[in-house]
């Protein structure tokens, strides 16, 4: 087992090499860029060859990864070029924010999505059954976009119901410990502030709980419809339960494991879908750190850490769980 | 409601199992280390393989082709996409006006805060060029369509391709590919294709369908390699071996029409996301930089936005137009994998 | 690190705690208060973009200069509203005759916001310390100084200029004589640069001003900078919650003019329009910057009180004369009468939009209000392209994309307009967009890929030379023209001109020759920017250079 996790630690560390490199030089053959963009409108050659000389791009391109990796490797991933703010900060800024926004948006999916999907399941070919279907298909052709600014239309310029946008009320004082800002008012018992971030947080929510709900609804339907079949429940009907028990005991308990999986894997759509929501209700987020940063003139110190980050979470978590199901199931050999 | 077989009331032993029954997480799935980021997409194709590699090509064609038509839903699918592509091919003809032409009637009284609605000979009004809305909203099926249906086609040969190598070489080429396939379905597609296209040195049309192009090839990647597999241990592909037919032969006669199916199905599922993300792209400023071609997802992402308040439909139509036909390509695809999935046969 | 982060959080937040105390004190002096603007409150403002820093030597761009301007002050200022000049920290000024020794007389009683006294001394230590900045990192970042002054006292780079500035003297306590090498059009107006404002040498050397640390490809910028920026101005810094987007502003109690009249500045930053917008009709923000066109008219029927900033900026349509065609004057003729720029400020211009004639706003020195004008002429324009051997003729027209600039809020629709007019009289237009941070300005100005291309410019300050001087002063790639030398040479004999009579009548005829003998482009149009605030909003002045000033502004 120990020798798995070192060989592929070993793994991980020759892929994010490999990774970055090429990204690092992929990106900086990309016409225009930081020097371009900091110039604006006032690029005279003299300031261009100032400021690429200042930056350090007349440098051959592998003298200039070297010097990246150097200082990597001490955890320092430089400044944003956009505004000389460490990189890691930025990251720890932008990283709750998205988080916090993906967890509220699967806890309403869940939410609502189990027990509408089980209540589907239950009265199979009724309205509700079709209702939900029909929604679900919609949830899944409708570009969410545009769902978030219908939405946004109705409840923030129609009814004043929320607030247009950000996660906090402008002037609301409030101390950051974690960056979740729910959690930073329970913490630091501002609990107004907690209040004030959930109310921020339903309609972004909302919208991007659309995706995993479609699929949750779905799935749990189909999920309990497989369980109703099966012996154990004729079993405890003819033995004559109680519906709750059934219910309860039976049904729900077998037809969620699925269903949990399944949550586990909405997270790559979840991300895609916060990207485009995180815009249309200007949130501070990773989202919308990725395209500020691109169409920002290319900060290259915030994109080469969030590929890093990107590439590193992924062959972490994939181990992660390789190992797990280890554990769980002595069957699967981790190769 | 999508139910292909069993008429409401006439309960079957698996009732239940109607719906897409490659939600679930096969059995099986463990040894293959499901759980997996991806793997959902993943374990989908696989049973989307392996179900059109367990009957012989033409039967089953026929059979689900029967049972695709006694499907309501799906025919409603059918339906959508058949005027949609119709629309699209004779945009020529339906189209009152040139798309890309501005017309002085409507240019007259156009302002940044203003869009004319319905004037003689533009009943939908100008778009906020001067352009006649309704001309473009015809000729933006055919750019939609060609857009998705391209970046699926491309998205597929580049699928194919890599499928075929991993398939051809097996050993660590295919442990390679289909590892690099694996990490590419974890990642978010639009992220994928966001990336992509930051990573093109110029943006254009080509750069939109590529990187939506780009972001399907794990999918049919995987999907050709299983079906592949799959049919190499199935009984048609054993029989003819058994009877002496060539392996080149056997591989175009019998494997590879069988494989189709399972492409079609896929390809037409991934028809209504490719249009979708198309859409997306153009909303975050990453789309087709070229104003003058009417392409749905750019009257909706651009135009539709910034003019919302003076002119809504400019979102609602192109909106809607998005909506029914990534509905229609979900309904056909859905019920044809229905039409050709094993579990729905029992 | 975390810890004293929390730390500052909570001064912060009892600093604010007692912000709301002394707002709570003015409600009640206001009630018995019944004429006049009302004090007190907060303005919350919505700007379009975030800050970089707030040592104004080291930025360039206006949404640092917002948060800046409330804070620091120049020598001399804008007449609010206006382009023009007037005193600020220095009363009034004057200059020799070869214009290159300027003698500022400092206005009186004037502290910093660390209580240091503001005087001659303090204007030589922040001149000499732009002069003598070293490090190729902090010079990189001085746009407007190099702009200004060409140079330092040691430049790190081979490829910056000789120094204008020559020395700083204080005579007395109150009179600061800068003296010049030769002189430069650019004065005295960019003397009003937000970027030349004075800052607070005790805060300067307390905080490390100086130091642009060098992080990798990167700069880091001082405490200073960041936390403690210390200038006269009627606001002091009050903080930068960044994961909140906003920057809190507190009035300055001490400031030596009228005292600002809110208690409280917020300046919160929204990127999206539409969402700058949305938040202003919900009443969180009390004012929001550039405003969709598209907009305008229906904020104004809701009654938000949208002002129009007098249109100091000019967008041009670029011809680049490296394509010989190009060189042929009737060719580039052809093209300014093939353009119905009227029509396209009808239908694409933001409200008060005006067709451009010259290439800088009437009200700049200089300005000839009898140049040749290119009033839309297709048939024309067929002809000179007869004439010139040139129907037909492929033009490659480069336009941005993901970008939206004050004269330029829609690149794609304009270019759209532009194509059609021009493919109309006969051209064949090839449009080739460039993302403007991918690579757009770079294939316009510094490799000349292009035929046409569309780019403009925001004034700095009321200067001819900012404006015509920046574009044609000289052989550019943008416009492939390095043969124009009698073109560089006017402009450059123009801006050496010290009289402001001679200023004005050598301008004029650059002005006429660009339009009849050079045509190296064509101007577009003049955009005014707006600016939306709500009806209790009173007292904010709009400024054609955006330098709004919020110590007039009061709320409710």
């Amino acid at each position: 087992m120990l020798r798995v996790i070192v060989r592929r630690l070993l793994q991980l560390v020759v892929t994010l090499i490999a990774l970055s490199a090429l990204i690092f030089i992929w990106l900086r053959n990309l016409p225009g860029g930081p020097v371009e963009a900091l110039l604006g409108e006032r690029g005279t050659p003299e300031r261009r060859v100032l400021l690429t000389k200042a930056l350090g791009y007349d440098q051959p391109i592998l003298v200039q990864y070297a010097k990246f990796m150097q200082r990597v490797v001490t955890g320092d991933f430089g400044n944003s070029i956009r505004n000389g703010d460490p990189v890691t900060e930025v990251l720890g800024r932008a990283f709750p924010a998205t988080i916090e926004l993906a967890l509220a948006a699967m806890i309403i999916a869940i939410g609502l999505g189990v027990p509408l999907g089980y209540l589907a399941a239950r009265y199979k070919g009724r309205l509700l059954d079709n209702l939900s279907i029909a929604g679900t298909l919609l949830g899944i052709s409708i570009p969410i976009f545009f769902l978030g600014y219908l939405l946004k239309d109705v409840f923030t310029q129609n009814i004043h119901w929320f607030p247009p946008s950000g996660r906090l009320s402008t002037g609301l004082d409030s101390t950051h410990v974690t960056g979740f800002f729910v959690l930073d008012g329970l913490l630091t018992r501002e609990f107004d502030v907690t209040a004030d971030a959930l109310w921020h947080l339903i309609l972004p929510a909302f919208t991007l709980a659309t995706i995993p709900l479609a699929v949750i609804v779905r799935m749990t339907r189909a999920s309990v419809l497989d369980v109703l079949n099966e012996d154990y429940v004729r079993t405890a009907e003819a033995k004559g339960l109680r519906h709750k028990t059934i219910r309860g005991r039976h049904i729900l308990r077998n037809a969620l494991l699925p269903v949990v999986t399944t949550i586990g894997l909405q997270t790559g759509a979840l991300l895609s879908g916060a990207v485009l929501t995180e815009k249309v209700y200007n949130w501070g987020g990773l989202g919308t750190l990725i395209t500020n940063s691109i169409s920002g003139g290319r900060d290259y110190p915030v994109l080469q850490a969030l590929i890093l980050l990107a590439a590193v979470v992924f062959v972490v978590v994939n181990l992660l769980v390789d190992l797990s199901y280890a554990v769980i199931d002595p069957r699967v050999r981790v190769r | 409601m999508s139910d292909p077989i069993t008429r409401p009331g006439v309960a079957t032993p698996r009732d239940g199992a109607d719906t897409p029954a490659t939600d679930k997480p096969r059995e099986g799935a463990a040894e293959r280390g499901i759980g997996r980021l991806g793997d959902r997409k993943k374990a989908k194709l696989d049973a989307l393989a392996q179900a059109s590699a367990d009957k012989g090509g033409v039967s089953l064609l026929r059979d689900a082709g029967r049972r695709l038509r006694r499907n309501p839903v799906a025919m409603v699918g059918v339906v959508i996409v058949a005027v949609f592509v119709l629309v699209a091919v004779l945009a020529p003809l339906l189209a009152p006006h040139d798309p890309a032409q501005r017309f002085d009637e409507l240019t007259k009284n156009l302002t940044v805060d203003n869009i004319p609605g319905t004037t003689d000979g533009f009943p939908l009004g100008s778009d906020p060029m001067g352009r006649d809305f309704l001309s473009r909203l015809i000729y933006g099926s055919r750019q939609t369509l060609f857009v998705g249906v391209l970046a699926t086609l491309i998205g597929l040969a580049l699928g194919a391709l890599v499928g075929a190598v991993a398939g051809a070489f097996g050993g660590w080429v295919d442990n390679i590919l289909m590892r690099l396939t694996d990490v590419m379905l974890a990642l978010p597609a639009l992220l994928l294709a966001i990336s992509l296209v930051a990573m093109a040195s110029r943006s254009s049309q080509w750069t939109v369908i590529m990187a939506v192009a780009i972001v399907n090839v794990p999918i049919f990647a995987r999907l050709l390699r299983g079906s592949m597999l799959a049919q190499r241990e199935s009984d048609h592909v054993l029989a003819a071996r058994a009877l002496g037919v060539k392996t080149n032969s056997i591989v175009m006669r019998h494997m590879l029409p069988n494989a189709m199916t399972a492409v079609i199905v896929q390809a037409t599922l991934t028809l209504s996301t490719a249009i979708l993300e198309a859409a997306s792209l153009s909303f975050l400023g990453l789309g087709d930089p070229d104003i003058n071609r009417a392409e749905w997802g750019l009257m909706l992402g651009v135009d539709g936005v910034r003019y919302f308040e003076v002119r809504p439909e400019l979102a609602y139509y192109p909106a809607l137009a998005i909506i029914v036909v990534a509905l229609g390509f979900t309904l056909l695809g859905e019920g044809m994998r229905e039409a050709i999935d094993p579990k729905n046969r029992r | 690190m975390q810890a004293s982060r929390r730390k500052a959080a909570v001064a912060l937040a009892a600093a604010a705690a007692l912000a709301v105390g002394a707002s709570g004190c003015a409600k009640s002096e206001r009630g018995g208060d019944s004429g006049g603007a009302k004090t007190g409150g907060t303005f919350v403002f919505a700007g379009a973009g975030d800050p970089k820093n707030f040592d104004p030597i080291f930025n360039d761009d206006g949404e640092t200069f917002r948060p800046v301007r409330q804070m620091f002050e120049t020598l001399i200022q804008n007449k609010p509203g206006t382009a023009d000049l007037e005193g600020a920290l220095a009363e009034s000024w004057e200059h020799d005759a070869e214009g290159k020794v300027w003698t500022f007389h400092l206005r009186k009683g004037v502290k910093f916001h660390d209580g240091s006294a503001f005087n001659s001394a303090a204007v030589c230590y922040n001149f000499d310390r732009w002069y003598n900045m070293k490090g190729a990192a902090a010079q990189s970042q001085m746009l407007y100084y190099m702009d200004v002054f060409g140079g330092f006292a040691h430049n790190e780079s081979d490829d910056a200029g000789k120094a204008l500035y020559n020395k700083c003297d204080a005579p007395d306590d109150n009179t600061a004589v800068i003296t010049m090498n030769e002189y430069k059009g650019a004065f005295p107006g960019a003397f009003a640069l937000t970027s030349l404002s004075i800052a607070s040498p005790d805060a300067l050397k307390k905080y490390d001003a100086d130091t642009v640390k060098q992080n990798g490809d990167s700069f880091e910028y001082s405490a200073f900078a960041n936390e403690h920026p210390v200038g006269t101005g009627p606001f002091t810094f009050g903080g930068w919650d960044k994961s909140k987007n906003e920057i809190t502003l507190n009035r300055n109690a001490d400031y030596w003019g009228e005292k600002a009249k809110v208690d409280k500045v917020i300046i919160k930053v929204i990127e999206d329009e539409n969402t700058r917008k949305q938040e202003l009709r919900a009443g969180t923000v009390q004012g929001i910057d550039f405003p969709a066109p598209a907009d305008r008219k229906a904020l104004e029927s809701e009654g938000f009180n949208v002002i129009n900033r007098p249109a100091f900026n000019i967008l041009y349509l670029g011809i680049n004369q490296k394509n010989p065609k190009l060189k042929d004057l009737r060719v580039r003729q052809a093209i300014a009468y093939a353009l119905n720029r009227q029509q396209l400020v009808q239908t694409k211009g933001p409200g008060g939009t005006k067709v451009a004639d010259e290439f800088m706003p009437d009200t700049v020195l200089g300005y000839a209000p009898d140049v040749q004008k290119y009033e839309y002429d297709p048939e024309k324009a067929k002809q000179l392209l007869k004439e010139a051997g040139a129907e037909g003729m492929t033009l490659n027209f480069y336009y941005p994309t993901d970008v939206s600039r004050p004269y330029m809020p829609n690149p794609q629709e304009i270019f759209t307009v532009l194509a059609n007019d021009l493919q109309a009289v006969g051209f064949k237009v090839n449009g080739v967009s460039r993302p403007w941070n991918g690579g757009y300005k770079d294939d316009v100005q510094q490799f000349g890929k292009h035929d046409l291309h569309l780019l403009g410019w925001t004034g700095d300050y009321n200067d001819p030379g900012n404006f015509v001087g920046t574009f044609f002063g000289r052989a550019k790639t943008e416009f492939g023209d390095a043969a124009m030398t009698d073109m560089f040479e006017a402009i450059t004999k123009a801006d050496a001109t010290v009289d402001d009579a001679g200023k004005r009548a050598a301008w004029e005829q650059v002005n006429r020759d660009i339009a009849t003998k050079w045509l190296p482009a064509v101007p577009i149009w003049h955009a005014p920017p707006a600016i939306v605030v709500t009806k209790d909003v009173k007292g904010l002045i709009a400024s054609p250079l955006t330098d709004e000033r919020f110590d007039t502004v009061s709320v409710g």
